[in-house]
């Protein structure tokens, strides 16, 4: 037994320790918005925030968050941040397919809370999760206008 | 090298199947003879009820088969495509909504159930090839304006009015003398059970206020939210997950599970299943069910040990390429013009050259998955990601063992697609969800690992053309020869229905080119590929146009001209392509080659032309070369689809594929040793990442000519653009794809 505290709320799930928190998030607890891709924290879809940091849920296990906040796509918009990022996302037209969409805006809502003003250079290495449709270009656009 | 065999004398000009008519009867005909007798048998039962269209309705015309105007003024339409990221949602609510006279903002669009109404593509249905858009305008207009029409008819009626004194604004009935007004919610229930009128008259597009404008995509906020909902999310009462692990060669079998019992009791797992050339785990999570089968000691049985017609256990891409580049059999003619015998043998010059591209996976950011649902009546339900819904249930009937009217399938939004969701051989996960339900009695979800996924995709074939050409004493060129030998994915599919020999998913990129060049001879050799082949974005173009367009720029070289201004001579007679590349120049800045200096580095340009899916592109690439690697800085892309529907999308898209062709050309390669492949998740298959991205700029030429694709035409001009550049900065002609297996001479 685990108790999380995802989006505000605590949760308990009676999960194995080593379950990774991406399994927990999509099965045990049905919040879907976090995406599977890879598993192996090269694609970055699974990307949550914990403590405020983007993390890539895959590679988290269970049993190794203990206090720690996770947020998920899912409370995004509650979270003034969050909302800059999604309102920049849906007015440069970002997604395409979508699916690594959710890692995204979570990376980029990492970002811009820690660095409000981020470079060229800050936007490079902090997103660097993949988009197989190719919106790199529209995605760094979306984070300057965020940070705008 | 060696020269190219000569073959027996065919037919000058023998035609060349073209793409669109090949798809269109070849699908067509797959689709009729597994899935009509299924229609057939629905369509009685439903009966006259539906009235007389309900039998065998025209595709695109029974208005309430895709129309549901809802009373809170939302339009819900069940659009014959899958939306995969392409925009074909927004683009349908945008022609839809045009006639119909609502914002298209305010529509629903769901990807429709199987069924007859919504074969819109040359009388079959599916999402691909670049069709959807082209093959569906004008139905999907006329469909529009049928509806407002019957709405206009229902408020005559409700208002007793004379429908010429009505008028529409954005979802409402107007009888202006009146001042009265009625909402299409209103109407709905009246005006779908009019008779529709077929004519009922278009708007004058001088008055379109969406097509033609960068409308916002309906989908961007709940892709931006966490809320779009794909095949991966989905869930049904009572559904268990399973993970499978594959055979380690394909068309190998397990033969016994030493640990069986052990992985039953481990947690959360309900059984254990040996499946055709796999075995499954179900469980009450998907993790539990990965950890399982990943625990499972499997025996298996053995590949051949050698030979080209199954995966054997030394089977090696390198070994196909060179059974490809070594097979001496004479090729069926794909193209033929003039006599390039003759002009080889008064040649000044010749020139000749081998180009081979190598096998790539969709990689596509969702991995696979599908439910499977046995009901208590005898039907089955199946949600999965496609990209041809009758042919989906139809396999699925199959594979239950049910009539395909027994089959409803759900198709959801596509995590990305590329060609990746037709049918291929054993790369599909819906077979084994179906197995797995009977087999448990439960429904059950199927997800492949990532890793599975690279095992079992079906891949853009490995490919192989030897180029030849005749230059005379001014370096033109007066004869072209491509022998082109292996196999694509027409010919796989769709091959039994072929009137040719020749695949056009071959040859496609190095046939119907548009260059003056007056003697020309191509070929194409079958040598069929073990491995399980596929549509990839732009299909044969993908390599094709790579190959012809480099090796244009050596013919350049050779006889002494700048590529572009080659290019400019060979097309003096069409203008539709001169303009292109005029605007190409313009975009970029100018033509220029290079090397030059630029930002501390030295760079050059490459420019390419292509001729994909009924569109025109012209593309120029700057390259520079860091550590042996090239990096592509910018791409200027000229692009002329005749005309479009939401420019937005279009750039989007253009972008898009540029950016898949960017990374096929720099860094994919699926590679086979040993009978294995050799990527197994995206640290052994890297693909373009954020900081190899170019910056993409994109112009849209609307010429007029008929409405041509959009998803895939932006990629074919890439990969050569930047083999050109390449070639103009190190000297290095890089035949080989792709890039990253040549170190690059420092520039």
């Amino acid at each position: 037994m685990f108790d999380l505290s995802i989006n505000g709320r605590t949760r308990r799930v009676d999960v194995e320790p080593d379950t990774p928190l991406l399994w927990v998030l999509r099965d045990t607890l049905g919040m879907t918005g976090t995406k599977y891709g890879c598993g192996i924290a090269q694609c970055g879809a699974c990307t949550v925030l914990m403590d405020g940091q983007a993390m890539r849920s895959c590679q988290v296990t269970v049993d190794s968050v203990g206090s720690a906040k996770v947020e998920t796509i899912e409370a995004v918009e509650a979270d003034a941040t969050g909302r800059k990022v999604v309102e920049a996302w849906v007015a440069a037209q970002v997604p395409q397919c979508g699916y690594c969409q959710s890692g995204q805006v979570m990376a980029a809502t990492a970002l811009l809370r820690s660095t409000p003003k981020p470079s060229d250079d800050d936007i490079a290495s902090a997103m660097t999760n993949l988009c197989r449709c190719g919106t790199y270009n529209a995605i760094a656009a979306a984070v300057r206008r965020a940070a705008a | 090298m060696d020269p190219m065999p000569h073959h027996p004398a065919a037919p000058v000009g023998a035609p060349t199947l073209s793409r669109r008519r090949l798809l269109g009867s070849a699908a067509g005909a797959l689709v009729l003879g597994v899935a009509l007798p299924g229609r057939a048998v629905r369509a009685e039962a439903q009966g006259p009820a539906e009235g007389a269209g309900a039998i065998a309705p025209k595709p695109g015309t029974r208005v309430p088969a895709f129309l549901e105007i809802r009373p809170d003024g939302t339009v819900r339409f069940l659009s014959p495509f899958v939306e995969g990221g392409q925009g074909i949602a927004t683009g349908m609510a945008q022609i839809v909504g045009e006639e119909l006279d609502v914002d298209p903002a305010r529509f629903l669009v769901e990807c429709a159930p199987p069924g007859p109404d919504y074969a819109v593509v040359n009388g079959i249905r599916m999402t691909g090839g670049s069709f959807s858009t082209r093959s569906s305008y004008a139905l999907m207009r006329q469909l529009g304006a049928t509806a407002r029409d019957m709405l206009l008819r229902a408020a005559a009626a409700r208002l007793k009015v004379r429908e010429a004194e009505l008028t529409t604004r954005d979802g409402t009935v107007i009888h202006a003398a009146s001042g009265r007004s009625l909402a299409y919610g209103a109407l709905a229930t009246d005006a779908m059970a009019l008779k529709p009128n077929e004519a009922a008259s278009l708007r004058p597009p001088e008055t379109f206020r969406y097509i033609g404008r960068p409308v916002a995509r309906i989908d961007v906020r709940d892709k931006s939210t966490g809320r779009a909902v794909y095949a991966i999310d989905q869930a049904v009462e009572g559904m268990l997950y399973a993970a499978v692990a594959h055979a380690p060669h394909p068309g190998t079998e397990p033969v016994g599970i030493d640990n069986e019992a052990t992985v039953r009791a481990m947690p959360g797992v309900h059984s254990v299943h040996r499946l055709p050339g796999a075995v499954a785990v179900a469980a009450d999570s998907w993790w539990r069910a990965r950890k399982a089968v990943e625990a499972l000691s499997v025996r298996w049985s053995r590949p051949k040990p050698t030979g080209l017609d199954t995966v054997a256990a030394d089977f090696s891409s390198d070994g196909l390429l060179a059974a490809l580049k070594a097979s001496a059999e004479a090729g069926h003619v794909a193209e033929a013009e003039g006599d390039a015998g003759a002009a080889f043998a008064g040649a000044a010059k010749v020139i000749e050259a081998e180009y081979a591209a190598p096998y790539l996976a969709h990689a596509q950011l969702e991995p696979p998955s599908a439910i499977a649902r046995v009901n208590g009546d005898g039907t089955l339900d199946v949600w999965l990601p496609n990209q041809m819904p009758e042919l989906f249930q139809a396999v699925s009937a199959k594979v239950a063992g049910v009539e395909p009217d027994k089959v409803r399938l759900h198709s959801p939004m596509l995590g990305g697609f590329f060609g990746r969701h037709f049918i291929y051989e054993n790369g599909n996960p819906f077979p084994q969800a179906i197995l797995l339900a009977k087999a448990t009695g439960r429904p059950v979800k199927v997800l492949w690992s990532r890793e599975e996924e690279f095992a079992r995709d079906g891949l853009r074939p490995l490919s192989f053309s030897r180029f030849r050409a005749a230059l005379d004493a001014a370096g033109h060129p007066t004869a072209i020869e491509a022998r082109t030998v292996g196999e694509g994915p027409i010919g796989r599919y769709f091959g039994v229905l072929m009137k040719t020999p020749v695949d056009p998913s071959a040859v496609e990129g190095i046939v119907e080119k548009p260059y003056a060049i007056p003697n020309r001879r191509m070929t194409f050799t079958k040598v069929a590929h073990p491995v399980t082949i596929a549509f990839w974005r732009s299909v044969g173009h993908s390599m094709n146009d790579a190959f012809y367009e480099s090796f244009l720029d050596e013919v350049a070289q050779a006889g002494g001209h700048d590529p572009f201004d080659l290019r400019v001579a060979l097309l003096k007679d069409k203008p539709r392509h001169l303009r292109l590349l005029r605007e190409v120049a313009d975009l970029a800045g100018g033509w220029k080659r290079g090397p030059y200096e630029a930002e501390g580095g030295k760079r050059a340009r490459g420019v390419a032309l292509a001729s994909p899916f009924g569109s025109e592109t012209a593309t120029i690439a700057e390259v520079s070369v860091a550590e042996g690697e090239a990096r592509v800085h910018n791409l200027w892309i000229a692009f002329d689809p005749g005309s479009v529907v939401n420019p937005a999308i279009v750039k989007a898209q253009v972008e898009s594929a540029a950016a898949l062709g960017t990374s096929s050309v720099l860094f994919e390669q699926v590679v086979y040793r040993d009978g294995v492949r050799q990527s197994q998740n995206f640290d052994t298959y890297p693909i373009l990442r954020r900081e190899h991205m170019p910056a993409v700029h994109v112009r849209i030429v609307e010429s007029g000519a008929p409405m041509g694709g959009v998803g895939e035409p932006g990629l074919p001009g890439v990969p050569p653009a930047i083999l050109n550049a390449v070639a103009a900065l190190t000297g290095q002609r890089v035949r080989t794809l792709p890039i990253a297996n040549t170190r690059l001479a420092g520039a």
